[in-house]
């Protein structure tokens, strides 16, 4: 269980207050939608849990099936199985996508005491994984996210979840800058995954277009720093009606 | 490194499996060895070369005079030419002042406390076979990972090496050993020592010593002409194209002394050779002196690739101690459609001070430099090239990529020159900087003369830094920072790399790696 408990982190730079004590219990197969207005600190959230340094973490605390995530580095909390999906993935110029992803799992696989992938091995999962996101065989010799479309930026994101296998794994606004082609497949991407009922989702997401394809089992709305409203899938359809206004007033 | 698909699907034919591997993973290669890397480094205190052969030596007393340059000459048995020219060397050079328009801030170096000749003692009457080399040396080599057994290369016992390599070793001022010279013979090569050559081949060596680089061309290279030691010397005749890469490895044990090789290599009509070089030197607190002359002559259609690893002993991370590499190198494309290549990779010494250049005089001939520079602690480097356009439809390609870290300095310095005979030449030059903290520094310093309408020229340059935002993006998939450094240095340098023989990319790549860590947070 990812467990996050009264979590409260500020901007390192000026200290200035933006996660203020949310509480949210994740477990393997649950898809949880974390939706809200923007600069209310929804990707904040994604950060502070992958372990970005630009934040500190002033009270609260998180484990993941009882580690204690908040004492771990970041290339830590990934290799014992934490994936953030970036909004905004980054480019990495001479470093090409085989070379990254190989390197990545190598280094996962060698915490667990095993063997690295060779290449022969790497190239089949990888060419099965990338035929049904719909990616063509050249990505692997480009580099990461050098002139990629917003939409092939996506696709490596769930590419990267797919081999990785993550426990938990949170996607933040994977669907911005997406059209509905794209958004099919990212989604398609997440639901094979969900499939297996080995990972646990946090979606963070502005719009409900997304929860048309992913139907989260929890839907919470994130306002000012902490959830203020939890359910299912009825407060979505809510937040898209009446605005963020409506339902966090209510 | 993306060599196949890429670049080329020849070569994945070629070396099918390896390749394949190297191509698609090459940026993990690093990793396996890792462990083992850090063991080494923390036991040598950061360089891994660091260690020091006890062996005795025959040194001349410190001090440059006419004295010093007899005896050197005498040791070597020359011929009264060669003394001659030395001794005139000499009086050039005295008559010259170190040169200051250079970036790096140099010590000031006494050159009456230097010793200019030292040899291991057994190396007295030369070796006649490897049998006879002194088993100390031999280690030393091993040590470095440089074989020269030839029938361990061949059983495959030493290296895992599917090519052949010839290796010429030279240890402080001597060749100590050289392989497969029987093998290229039987091909018409000929790969020696020059001190050998000077003996056995001296029409060769009166012809084109100093051909391409003259006594006086500067300070250094009037220094090297006078008291030049050894060094190799390669012969390609004409239509042969070698069929090993010959590579030379130069080793500087002796405290105090200096180390002034002569390389001169001649690729006859029609020929082709690649080259390569390594350097390495124990860890002193004194700064050494490192002033070879390097020259290449390529006669019509003929082709040289040199390329060099340099891992001097770069000083500890105050700047103390630390080679001083100050090198002249220059090819002449002599002949229509001859080419020149110089690849280099640059990581070690205190203050690296060179340009590796190209005279295209043969019409449609092309000139390349690819070089990576890797600056840390407090190195320094002051380096690039000089591509002089004689010849009709020349043609030259200059990509460098400096990689400066904690308080490196880093500086391209090129020119590119286009005389009004050239007509129709191409330039295209690229500098790339990389910066990694804040408090290291890149210049860029290029040069641009042309002197006809009908030539173009391209100059493109980026500076950029390993930023918050990629690290924490490898971090999050897992890279521990240091690998991730290293992957994104290794992507920045590719573009260099793979102009290296591949035996070479795959150490330079480690090279790079391991020059970094420690260097990032």
């Amino acid at each position: 269980m990812l467990d996050i408990k009264e979590l409260y982190a500020e901007l390192a730079e000026d200290n200035k207050a933006i996660l203020k004590g949310v509480s949210l219990a994740i477990k393997p197969g649950e898809v949880h939608a974390v939706m809200g207005p923007n600069g209310a600190g929804k990707s904040t959230l994604g950060y502070v849990l992958a372990g970005r340094e630009d934040y500190t973490v002033t009270t609260g605390n998180v484990t993941m099936d009882g580690q204690d995530l908040l004492e771990m580095d970041a290339d830590a909390r990934a290799r014992a199985g934490l994936f953030l999906a970036f909004q905004y993935p980054v480019e990495l110029p001479g470093v090409n996508v085989a070379s990254f992803l190989r390197t990545c799992l190598n280094a996962k696989r060698a915490e667990n005491g095993e063997e690295p992938m060779n290449a022969a091995v790497f190239l089949k999962l990888a060419r099965a994984e990338m035929a049904t996101l719909g990616m063509s065989d050249n990505f692997l010799q480009r580099f990461v996210n050098v002139g990629f479309s917003g939409g092939e930026k996506k696709r490596l994101e769930m590419l990267q979840m797919a081999l990785l296998a993550p426990k938990y794994a949170i996607l933040d606004e994977t669907d911005s800058g997406l059209d509905i082609d794209a958004l099919r497949i990212v989604a398609e991407g997440v639901n094979r995954v969900r499939e297996k009922g080995t990972t646990g989702f946090l979606i963070i997401t502005h719009y409900q277009r997304l929860l048309d394809y992913i139907k989260p089992d929890f839907v919470h709305v994130f306002a000012d720093g902490k959830i203020v409203k939890s359910g299912g899938m009825e407060i979505a359809e809510a937040l898209e009606k009446e605005g963020y206004s409506g339902v966090v007033a209510a | 490194m993306r060599f196949g698909l890429f670049y080329g699907k020849d070569l994945i034919t070629l070396h099918a499996l390896w390749l394949f591997d190297f191509y698609l993973c090459g940026n993990d290669f690093f990793m396996p060895a890792e462990q083992e890397t850090l063991d080494q480094i923390d036991a040598l205190g950061g360089y891994k070369y660091g260690f020091e052969t006890t062996i005795e030596s025959d040194v001349a007393p410190a001090g440059l005079n006419a004295d010093v340059v007899r005896m050197i000459s005498a040791k070597k048995e020359e011929p009264e030419w060669l003394l001659d020219w030395r001794l005139k060397a000499l009086e050039r050079f005295e008559a010259m002042t170190m040169p200051t328009w250079q970036k790096p801030g140099i010590t000031p170096i006494d050159l009456q406390k230097i010793s200019y000749f030292s040899a291991p003692k057994s190396m007295k009457d030369g070796p006649k076979s490897l049998d006879e080399v002194d088993p100390e040396l031999l280690r030393t080599y091993e040590k470095l990972g440089i074989p020269l057994h030839e029938r361990e290369i061949l059983a495959g016992v030493v290296g895992a090496s599917e090519r052949k390599i010839a290796v010429d070793a030279v240890f402080d001022s001597v060749s100590v050993a050289t392989t497969f010279r029987e093998e290229l013979a039987r091909a018409g090569v000929i790969f020696c020592p020059i001190s050998e050559a000077v003996k056995n081949h001296p029409e060769l060596v009166k012809k084109y010593l100093g051909s391409v680089v003259p006594v006086t061309d500067n300070y250094f290279s009037a220094l090297n002409s006078a008291v030049f030691t050894d060094g190799s010397f390669v012969y390609i005749p004409e239509g042969v194209r070698c069929p090993m890469e010959l590579s030379t490895y130069f080793r500087i044990n002796e405290r105090n002394t200096g180390q002034f090789e002569r390389t001169l290599i001649i690729a006859e009509k029609g020929s082709y050779v690649s080259y390569l070089e390594g350097c390495t030197a124990p860890m002193r607190d004194e700064n050494q002196l490192h002033a070879a002359v390097v020259e290449l002559v390529a006669h019509e259609d003929a082709e040289i690739k040199y390329s060099t690893v340099q891992n001097w002993y770069p000083g500890d991370k105050d700047g103390k101690g630390g080679i001083f590499n100050f090198v002249t190198k220059r090819g002449l494309c002599a002949g229509a459609r001859s080419k020149i290549s110089w690849t280099q990779v640059e990581t070690g010494s205190a203050i690296t001070w060179k340009y590796p250049s190209c005279i295209l005089k043969g019409d449609d001939s092309v000139g390349e430099f690819y070089s990576v520079a890797l600056t840390r602690a407090k190195q320094m480097a002051d380096t690039g090239t000089k591509m002089i356009h004689l010849g009709k439809r020349t043609k030259s390609v200059i990509i460098s990529k400096g990689i400066s870290a904690e308080r490196g300095d880093n500086m391209y310095r090129g020119l590119v020159k286009i005389q009004p005979e050239a007509k129709g030449s191409r330039n295209y030059t690229q500098c790339d900087s990389l910066l990694i903290g804040d408090q290291c520094g890149a210049h860029t310093i290029p040069y641009i003369q042309v002197k006809n309408a009908s030539s173009t020229v391209e100059h493109e340059a980026t500076t950029s830094k390993i930023s918050d935002d990629q690290l924490f993006y490898c971090a999050q998939r897992g890279l521990e920072e240091q690998d991730a450094v290293a992957m994104i240095v290794n992507g920045f340098a590719k573009e260099v790399l793979q102009h290296l023989p591949m035996e070479f990319a795959v150490e330079a790549q480690k090279l790079l790696g391991i020059s970094l860590e420690g260097s990032v947070g």
